[in-house]
């Protein structure tokens, strides 16, 4: 009981330094690199989707597949979720 | 949950149910020009009909709305959005998932925006909110009030 | 603001390391199975969190043309914005699926023990 317990604690202990000294190497907070594709994104929203929102371009327009694919997996909860309680109703 | 709450409750949450759905509904629709779109507002009313839930009962409820019915809006929601993905074959020269709409003068939501809030534009973009927010708030009220109905009839501690 | 607390300590990223550990230990060392799916919760907020945290510049608004933005106005990044709204969808719908998987555990042993439940099917 006793051995479980500082197992578990050394490793949550070694996962958080690797998190730690990880969030202390990375970029700075408020300057990211590589904005190609997104300056390009907000340059052209309004000529070529007509929208306002960059937002809503992004996800309808602009990478609307992956919208597809979380309107699938919704669409699989909901259907899982119906069909388990289906025998308690009766 | 099976029983509803007092009468002070019940009228309060009748009088500021309709409310709450015209807010919803007007996020949905403007998502193209303001903060928003299908799933934040479809989010919104699904909060409102858990609302009218919590507080009437779900026995009541499920003798009002039966799941049948919201299983047919949510795959009306779902082929709406695909028929559209669809139609960018037909029309447009056999791309998936064109923006048909804005290339042609005269429909309905043809316009270019200028940043001045004119919902008469964006092509394709609010019908496609549209559809989503109709499978949201149908797969959201559908799983909450299936949960509600199927857990009134456990007692604690039963083996069967 | 963030230049009292130290000169180069990033904040959100410590925050987000903070909501994974936490998350982590209740998912570790608690018996009870409400508790464990509220450990879940917080580790998928917190990588929520990591992702919209990758999207900001300093002095930017957000990327809404409104009657006031010229052409030329810094902007916040839109695409991972985008990606944190799916991301937020997919733990909803995994959410629904464990608690009714629970309802069935608690209908079936009578119990939420998780060494109870072990001790059972053995």
């Amino acid at each position: 009981m006793n051995k479980r317990i500082i197992i578990g604690g050394l490793f949550l202990a070694v996962v958080a330094i690797f998190f730690v000294y990880g969030a202390f190497e990375m970029h700075d907070f408020g300057n990211p690199e590589s904005t190609d594709m997104d300056q390009y994104i907000i340059d052209n929203t309004q000529s070529e989707t007509g929208a306002d929102n960059g937002v809503t371009a992004v996800v309808f327009d602009y990478r609307g597949f992956d919208t597809l694919g979380e309107a699938t997996v919704l669409f699989t909860a909901v259907a899982g979720v119906i069909v388990l309680f289906r025998r308690l109703k009766k | 949950m099976s029983a509803g709450m007092s009468k002070i409750v019940k009228t309060m949450s009748g009088v500021t149910f309709p409310f709450m759905v015209i807010f919803g509904l007007y996020v949905i629709i403007h998502g193209h020009l303001t903060p928003g779109g299908g799933f934040q507002g479809g989010a919104i009313v699904a909060s409102a009909c858990s609302m009218v839930l919590i507080a009437y009962g779900s026995v009541w409820t499920m003798k009002k709305v039966k799941e049948k019915h919201l299983s047919i809006f949510e795959s009306l929601g779902a082929l709406m959005f695909i028929s559209l993905a669809f139609f960018g074959i037909l029309l447009a020269d056999g791309i998936f998932f064109d923006n048909f709409i804005l290339s042609q003068t005269g429909f309905l939501f043809s316009g270019i925006g200028t940043g001045s809030g004119n919902i008469n534009t964006a092509g394709v973009i609010p019908l496609m909110n549209i559809a989503v927010g109709l499978k949201v708030i149908a797969g959201l009220f559908a799983i909450v009030l299936v949960m509600a109905y199927a857990t009134h009839k456990i007692k604690g501690g039963s083996k069967e | 603001m963030m230049d009292i607390l130290g000169p180069h300590i990033p904040v959100p990223y410590i925050a987000v390391v903070g909501l994974i550990i936490i998350g982590l230990y209740a998912v570790m060392f608690k018996r009870n199975l409400i508790k464990m799916i509220i450990g879940i919760t917080l580790i998928e907020s917190g990588v929520n969190l990591f992702l919209i945290t990758l999207s900001f510049r300093e002095g930017s608004v957000a990327p809404i043309y409104t009657a006031e933005t010229t052409p030329g106005t810094l902007m916040s990044l839109p695409v991972p914005q985008a990606l944190t709204l799916t991301s937020i969808v997919i733990g909803v719908a995994v959410l629904a699926l464990m608690l009714t998987l629970v309802i069935h555990i608690f209908r079936h042993y009578g119990t939420l023990d998780v060494r109870k439940i072990r001790e059972d099917d053995n």
